[in-house]
């Protein structure tokens, strides 16, 4: 395993750690190495607490990980939240004008790095405060060990259309921050890197899913704001123009999928992107492009549910909707990008698949795999994608005949002419319809002509099964435990199984990409030989294992679910299938650190954030019923006790908030 | 677009008999909108009708055309987005008000804040009629229906108001009861460029016994007649608007010439998108690329 190292970052929204993330992360992936990043961010624009964590390594990282070796904390929260996550030889960073950082709040071998920002900047002139980033930035360029011009061309970029000045400014700032930790501190990286100077790009999923879009052809994107989808939008408004694409923002859901059907319809790839919420508004439409055979693409980026639920957390609880969008049957496909590349893949795939088989693609991803930033391979994205059209027929000479839309025919896919096409004019109906088109819903009712155009388009599902890729098993065959999971865990289960490894306790692993149609009679056969089989989702109820038992009748041995709105990182895996294999009941009690997470919640809503948990303990015997967390609550700037707060361990209910005034 | 020949009537014909009750309003739509496009010689091949749901919905059927018989109170979106593929074809859309002013008002009133060129005609009968007979968005206050069997309670939609402060180009309201009247006004709809609504009087003959042929015949006047009257000046077409009683105003509203969706989109620059290549430069995607690392 090469080397590697972990930088969280933490402040409130509006502190600019999104560009102070993007610097580090491209600075590093200038060198050589591989980044991947994770940012739980808010739906707030300034204050809350961010935190980003940037994981930095030789070989390719999967995941965000879950390690921290330096902790940059723009403010007192992410030194009290996150302090004591930085592991052993590692340090916090911080701007020493602002706060302190108690050695209390660290673990053993862990040092706290302050770093003087105003006597630094002063000699620079007028210095904005979010500025204290750079400096800080310097610093970790000099702690990590890595290289300071790699970073000055990174700025360079990032403000050349400013003009000179301005990045001879911010390269000064950073000259100070690394000079100051160069004079104070010694590298937390005790050997040096292997840069090997490949230059890789540094892309999230739903950069990925434009792109796609764009280099299979996709001429008309919609879509209605909504998180965590919206970036795909920005991404295609801003390119739009050069690229030849009509990016349309509508009134709402419903526009955006009728409009990305009628584009396709008539004859250009069509696509639009939202979020579960969204996506429950296009559910009608989504029948449509069934029923008149539309070709189109719909991305759905879950989000935390249900309903409006947690907009800037992941999830992958959209499932079921996903699968029962719409009445009635029809053929539709339903695809999971794995990874962040395979965002440009399954794009380039859909419409494809939508074309050829003239029917709605659904790709689903989740906002882990659409948002985070990671680097990929150079060669992991093409120009000369694969472009299948399927039957299309640009002329209908008088000699032909009528021309019907949707003959029956042995496939089930009709040769499809577009509007503008002499002599084939025809209506699409969303009312069942004849081969020509013509309704018979009403006045020409017919149970054979409809059960006929109905077996015609769901025949085209098993066409579709036998031009996508069944699934293949990774790992050992004769492995203990296989991990079943869908779309974008594939990344982490694989680094979680690498622990396993380590531990002596061999795994295997069936990731899901195509979701419908389904793999049922591979998926059997692969399963059939597992010895204990555990599905692992982001979710609270297992969507997929119920999915998986309907389709191949296996029932899943035991399930991994999370649904905290934070993505897992492969120690939660690895240890609940320790739980598992060691035949534990799973845990679900409040844990200390959980409570303390809580007690920060009651703090931010209800003690307008002026104080700060300390001391945590149990207390078991009370008058509420169960055991509680006694945390110990103190004035931030005087560290006085100003009260405890008592939750309860086995349902998390808040019980009572003691002040001190109170008499307690 | 258009052929210099004038085609038989026939040619807009579609190969199925429309199943309308006998007299229903909306065969005379029907009729107009074939004689419009019989006088603007448009070709079947780029003609695209799309309609929701409701009886007038089924008219793309009855019409020899392009089209899609969409979903209730999609059609909007669904022409709309047909439109920006194909911007050549003339899109029409048919819908009742039920359609369109109640279950799809809002896109009816993004498509007109956008001045798509779209041609947009809506059967109003002020009554669901395909569900047999319930109050809509246009059936007048006291109006007993089966769903409002003390009388309707609700204001109706003022149509041709609303398209006014809504940023539609071209407004106008016809009555099923003059079809050539109406193919002139439909005529003007689809040559303007831009958006332009039709509303049509159209009486639903067996579910609507209040707004009937004779209550509208003994009402309905035309615009043109009014001498005074001037569709470009924004004040006495609002005035118009409101006009309703024993004299109701038909014919057109208001008309003005403002820059279309279609003209200010950058991508549609060099045609409509379903002729462009699928593949773009290498060097875009290099520089595309470029921006990731």
């Amino acid at each position: 395993m090469g080397r590697e190292f972990t930088v969280g970052i933490g402040g409130a929204a509006g502190d600019g750690l999104d560009k102070s993330g993007d610097t580090l992360a491209k600075s590093v992936s200038r060198l050589g190495l591989h980044v991947c990043a994770y940012n739980s961010y808010q739906s707030i624009i300034r204050g809350g607490h961010i935190w980003l964590r940037v994981r930095i390594a030789e070989e390719k990282a999967y995941s965000h990980g879950d390690h921290l070796n330096l902790l940059i904390a723009l403010n007192q929260d992410t030194v009290e939240r996150h302090a004591r996550e930085v592991e052993s030889g590692g340090a916090v960073l911080y701007n020493s004008d602002r706060f302190t950082c108690e050695t209390s709040l660290l673990r053993d071998g862990v040092v706290g790095l302050p770093v003087p920002v105003n006597e630094i900047t002063k000699p620079l002139g007028r210095v904005l405060p979010i500025m204290q980033n750079t400096v800080l930035l310097g610093a970790l360029i000099y702690l990590v060990r890595l290289e300071f011009d790699s970073t000055v061309g990174v700025l360079a970029d990032t403000f050349g259309h400013k003009g000179q000045a301005v990045i001879d400014q911010n390269v000064k700032i950073l000259r100070g921050g690394f000079d100051y930790a160069k004079e104070h501190f010694v590298p937390l990286m005790k050997d040096a890197w292997k840069f090997s100077r490949i230059r890789r790009p540094f892309v999230t999923g739903n950069e990925l899913f434009a792109l796609g879009a764009v280099m299979a052809g996709c001429k008309f994107y919609s879509a209605y704001p909504m998180t965590p989808a919206s970036s795909i939008l920005h991404w295609m408004a801003s390119h739009g123009e050069k690229c030849g694409v009509v990016v349309k923002q509508c009134e709402d859901e419903l526009a955006v999928v009728n409009m990305a059907i009628g584009a396709g319809h008539a004859g250009v790839r069509a696509m639009c992107g939202t979020s579960g919420g969204g996506f429950a508004l296009m559910t009608e439409a989504i029948g449509m492009a069934g029923m008149i055979e539309a070709p189109v693409v719909v991305v759905e980026v879950q989000r935390g549910g249900p309903s409006t639920g947690i907009p800037t957390k992941t999830e992958q609880g959209d499932l079921n909707q996903v699968f029962g969008a719409s009445q009635g049957d029809f053929p539709r496909v339903i695809i999971a990008p794995l990874e962040t590349y395979d965002c440009f893949w399954c794009t380039v795939e859909a419409f494809n698949l939508a074309e050829k088989y003239q029917l709605p693609v659904l790709i689903i991803s989740d906002l882990l795999v659409s948002e985070h930033p990671e680097t990929i391979e150079p060669d992991d994205l093409r120009y000369d994608v694969p472009i299948e059209r399927g039957e299309l027929v640009t002329e209908w000479p008088s000699g032909n005949g009528r021309y019907k839309r949707y003959a029956n025919t042995s496939s089930g896919v009709s040769p499809r002419v577009l509007p503008g096409t002499e002599g084939a004019e025809y209506v699409a109906a969303t009312d069942e319809h004849d081969e020509e088109g013509i309704l018979i819903s009403d006045v020409f009712t017919s149970p054979p002509v409809r059960r006929k155009i109905m077996e015609k388009r769901m025949k085209k599902m098993e066409l579709v099964l036998k031009d996508i890729k069944a699934p293949v098993l990774e790992g050992p065959a004769d492995a203990a435990v296989t991990l079943v999971g869908w779309g974008s865990t594939g990344g982490v289960i694989r680094e979680a199984r690498q622990l396993l490894a380590a531990e002596g306790i061999k795994t295997n692993q069936l990731q899901i990409k195509y979701l419908n149609p389904f793999h049922s009679k591979e998926v059997t056969e692969i399963l059939r030989k597992s010895k204990k089989i555990i599905c692992v989702e982001v979710n609270y109820s297992g969507q997929f294992a119920r999915f998986l038992r309907a389709e191949t009748g296996i029932t899943v041995h035991d399930k991994i679910l999370k649904y905290d709105g934070e993505p897992f990182e492969p120690r939660i895996i690895s240890e609940e299938v320790k739980r598992i294999v060691a035949g534990k009941p799973r845990d679900l009690d409040v844990s200390m650190e959980e409570a303390r997470e809580m007690a920060y919640h009651y703090i931010r809503t209800h003690l307008a954030d002026a104080a700060r948990p300390t001391r945590v303990e149990m207390v078991k015997g009370n008058s509420h019923g169960e055991p509680v967390w006694v945390v110990e609550i103190v004035k931030r700037d005087t560290g006085e006790k100003s009260g405890e707060l008592e939750i309860g361990v086995k349902t998390g209910a808040l019980h009572a908030w003691q002040p001190v005034a109170a008499g307690r | 677009m258009a052929t210099v020949v004038e085609l038989p009537l026939e040619t807009y014909q579609g190969v199925v008999e429309p199943d309308w009750c006998p007299g229903c309003g909306d065969f005379g739509v029907l009729r107009a909108l074939e004689i419009a496009a019989q006088k603007l010689r448009l070709p079947t091949k780029d003609i695209f009708v799309v309609s929701g749901i409701g009886c007038s919905s089924n008219l793309p059927g009855f019409f020899h055309s392009y089209g899609v018989h969409s979903l209730h109170g999609r059609a909007m979106a669904v022409a709309s987005g047909a439109k920006l593929a194909n911007h050549e074809l003339h899109v029409v859309i048919t819908g009742g008000d039920g359609d369109g002013y109640g279950i799809g008002l809002n896109h009816f009133i993004h498509a007109m804040r956008r001045n798509l060129d779209l041609t947009y005609i809506v059967m109003n009968n002020q009554i669901y009629g395909l569900t047999t007979g319930q109050a809509s968005p246009t059936t007048t206050k006291g109006h007993k229906t089966k769903s409002t069997p003390r009388g309707n309670v609700e204001l109706p939609i003022n149509p041709v108001a609303l398209a006014l402060v809504s940023g539609a180009t071209y407004i106008a309201r016809g009555f099923s009861g003059e079809a050539k009247h109406l193919a002139d006004l439909i005529a003007g709809g689809i040559a303007h460029k831009g958006f332009s609504l039709v509303d049509v009087f159209s009486p639903c003959v067996t579910y609507n016994i209040v707004n009937t042929y004779p209550w509208f015949k003994q009402r309905v006047y035309k615009l043109e007649d009014d001498k005074g009257f001037d569709p470009t000046d924004t004040e006495a077409s609002f005035k118009k608007a409101f006009e309703w009683g024993d004299k109701i105003p038909i014919g057109l509203f208001y008309k003005s010439e403002e820059v279309t969706y279609e003209e200010t989109e950058p991508a549609l620059k060099k045609g409509p998108l379903v002729r462009q290549p699928l593949t773009i430069e290498k060097k875009l995607f290099d520089d595309l690329m470029a921006e990731f690392y």
